[in-house]
């Protein structure tokens, strides 16, 4: 099976990109998929999705279209309040096994 | 992994009065600068951070926000709590456009101890329970907020 590259994105890299990240790795393993997670801050976000090339972007912050270099990009914050997380999953795994 | 966190009664707040979010963020900032937890320049910083990156999260009717900054302004980990007097309005997270009406404040001092990944996916678990909203809005006693908080993070 493929391992799917995601990189979670907020202002500081420290905070609410790290509970993302463990909410999409909790949620996509439970929908059956591979997953390794990195997170960036919304800064580093340009030069860092060139280097680490994710297959999908969850980000808790706006991050403007151009740092993205066509990356999809999912809003991040149903993991952060609760509301919408498992259709948000769903969402992101739909996906990403529409690119296997 | 030791444990690493308490909420501590010295930073929680209620009925707190204030002018505006900045206004919010500098008097919550005081209180962790004045309890030890944080450093002079973390005042500044959480406000220029929360100018490009806002920190208000639609959690519905009791609306929350959770400022923070980098690590380096910060001397050891604790979350101030915040019960605003009359909402306060922050921009959403992830829709700058959008204003959250913002009664709870949770201002984040983090400092990359063992278990905060723990610790924050804890806190949002707190802010997703509805009925623990309400009650920390109604709740007048600084002691009976820690209590309800400490119920709920288990470290």
């Amino acid at each position: 099976m493929k391992t799917f590259r995601v990189l979670t994105i907020c202002g500081t890299g420290i905070a609410t990109s790290t509970v993302a990240a463990e909410k999409c790795k909790q949620y996509l393993t439970k929908r059956g998929l591979k997953v390794e997670v990195v997170e960036c801050k919304a800064v580093e976000a340009s030069g860092k999705i060139p280097v680490y090339s994710p297959h999908v972007v969850v980000a808790t912050t706006p991050v403007n279209d151009s740092a993205l270099h066509g990356t999809k990009k999912f809003s991040g914050l149903p993991f952060l309040t609760g509301m919408g997380m498992d259709k948000l999953a769903d969402e992101i795994a739909a996906y990403l096994q529409s690119l296997e | 992994m030791g444990k690493c966190f308490e909420f501590d009664e010295k930073v929680i707040a209620v009925g707190l009065e204030v002018r505006d979010r900045e206004d919010a963020l500098r008097q919550m900032s005081q209180m962790l600068y004045k309890a030890g937890y944080v450093r002079d320049t973390y005042s500044e910083a959480i406000i220029r951070r929360e100018r490009s990156f806002p920190t208000g999260l639609p959690t519905g009717e009791n609306g929350v926000a959770i400022p923070h900054t980098d690590i380096c302004h910060v001397i050891a980990p604790m979350i101030a709590v915040g019960i605003f007097k009359t909402p306060v309005e922050f921009q959403n997270m992830g829709d700058i456009e959008e204003a959250i009406h913002v009664k709870i404040i949770f201002m984040l001092a983090m400092n990359h101890c063992d278990n905060q990944v723990k610790l924050l996916s804890e806190l949002m678990q707190i802010i997703q329970d509805q009925s623990l909203l309400n009650q920390l809005c109604i709740t007048q006693s600084v002691t009976d907020i820690s209590r309800l908080l400490k119920d709920k993070i288990h470290f």
